[in-house]
């Protein structure tokens, strides 16, 4: 599962999709997840540096990253074919 | 210091108000014109128009007969101007009178005035009247519509699409109804303000798209920059929007340009569906009122047609600015009452 190489990060969560132009708001651990996609890390890299960085149960970084994974799928961010 | 050329380039559509005429930013994006001294005339149906009065838009406006007045009427009025002004290009910014400059375009040239206009054929075939069937034979996809004179015909053809559907007037305006009730007043309200016929349309949901391009007249695509509307007024009209990276969208473009071999400006209005599909729901044969954007995402449209119109060469553009966006502002400029009477009173400011 990958991030659109396409969509445009800014440091304050600001997603912009120059696709169709749609835009989010992030909040800062979703930015992280989408900065550590946009670099190719795994799903268990990506929840490695999330344990690491944020006090919080493993339990909890699981749900919370596989909603969030969702949510990106729901808005036409993620690569269906690698890309 | 080399001495730039003198160019004059008279627009219409200078109505910058909540459902805007294209004229302001088309005059915008003539000025930036590499290499000219331009100087913009304006040609205005209205002298409430705040094109005529805005700072830095036209440097002088005269008023034009309305469409409806012929094009008879519209010539004597041109012949006027051309002998204050000497025209070098004309770009007109309204469907509801392209009509009559195209048909006006020999005389005008035989008076030095150019124009990069789409042919009589061309603005037929994607008339709103002809867009179903014009979609059709090339293979764009296009929503089902229903051409119709008289408001009786209405439980039939809504009975065909079922609800909702829109109610379109010939020129302007489109009406979403959810009831026969609604499809009735739109249609009595699109006829009194446009005529008929009026023409009814199949509902499809998705992302309301635009791309505005400009075709050499030979099948080859000088410029395509889509844009999505961010803010919608009520008029539906782009209040603010954002130029997209979309391969897709700017292949339709050069595929509409080839299969049209189009002259000049225009809008496509896509509705694209949540799979993907771009439906063509209109072709504007002219630029649209956010043409400034492409100039802003590095493709000057306006400035390139007057080029072209004066015969010369336009390399296409290749690359244009993703994310920028334009946002629409009203703002009250303040004039004296004099400058409002003379242009009413002279027709001339």
């Amino acid at each position: 599962m990958k991030i659109l190489t396409n969509i445009a990060v800014s440091e304050s969560g600001y997603l912009f999709n120059p696709t169709n132009g749609d835009s989010f708001s992030s909040n800062l651990v979703a930015t992280d997840i989408i900065t550590l996609m946009k670099q190719n890390k795994t799903t268990d890299e990506i929840k490695k540096a999330l344990l690491a960085k944020y006090d919080v149960e493993k339990s909890t970084i699981e749900r919370d990253f596989d909603e969030f994974i969702q949510e990106l799928g729901d808005n036409y961010l993620l690569s269906t074919d690698g890309k | 210091m080399e001495s730039k050329k003198k160019i004059t380039v008279a627009v219409t559509g200078l109505n910058a108000v909540d459902s805007p005429g294209p004229g302001v930013a088309v005059a915008r994006g003539v000025r930036e014109l590499e290499g000219y001294d331009v100087r913009i005339i304006g040609l205005s149906y209205e002298a409430l128009e705040p094109g005529i009065y805005m700072e830095g838009i036209a440097d002088k406006t005269y008023q034009i007969p309305y469409p409806s007045a012929g094009s008879e009427s519209l010539m004597m009025r041109l012949e006027y101007i051309n002998e204050q002004e000497k025209i070098d290009v004309l770009i007109p910014n309204f469907d509801a009178e392209l009509y009559n400059f195209i048909k006006l375009s020999p005389k005008l040239k035989e008076m030095g005035i150019n124009t990069y206009m789409p042919t009589t054929e061309q603005f037929e075939a994607r008339d709103k009247v002809n867009l179903y069937a014009f979609c059709q034979k090339h293979g764009f996809y296009v929503p089902r519509d229903k051409t119709i004179y008289n408001v009786s015909e209405l439980p039939a053809v809504a009975a065909h699409f079922n609800y909702p559907m829109v109610v379109k007037g010939k020129y302007y305006e489109a009406v979403v109804c959810q009831t026969l009730d609604q499809a009735q007043k739109a249609f009595h309200k699109l006829e009194a303000k446009w005529g008929l016929p009026i023409i009814v349309q199949e509902y499809i949901s998705g992302t309301e798209i635009n791309v505005a391009a400009l075709g050499d007249g030979h099948g080859e695509t000088v410029s395509a920059v889509p844009m999505r509307k961010l803010f919608i007024t009520d008029k539906g009209k782009a209040w603010a929007g954002v130029t997209l990276e979309d391969s897709r969208l700017v292949k339709l473009a050069k595929d509409f340009i080839k299969a049209t071999n189009w002259r000049g400006g225009f809008e496509l209005e896509l509705m694209v569906t949540t799979d993907g599909r771009p439906y063509f729901m209109e072709i504007n044969p002219r630029f649209p009122a956010w043409i400034y954007l492409t100039v802003g995402a590095g493709q000057n449209q306006p400035a390139a047609l007057v080029k072209l119109a004066m015969g010369e060469k336009v390399k296409p553009y290749e690359t244009y600015e993703v994310g920028k966006t334009f946002i629409r502002y009203s703002w009250d400029m303040i004039i004296d009452i004099e400058q409002f009477q003379h242009f009413s009173a002279f027709g001339e400011n």
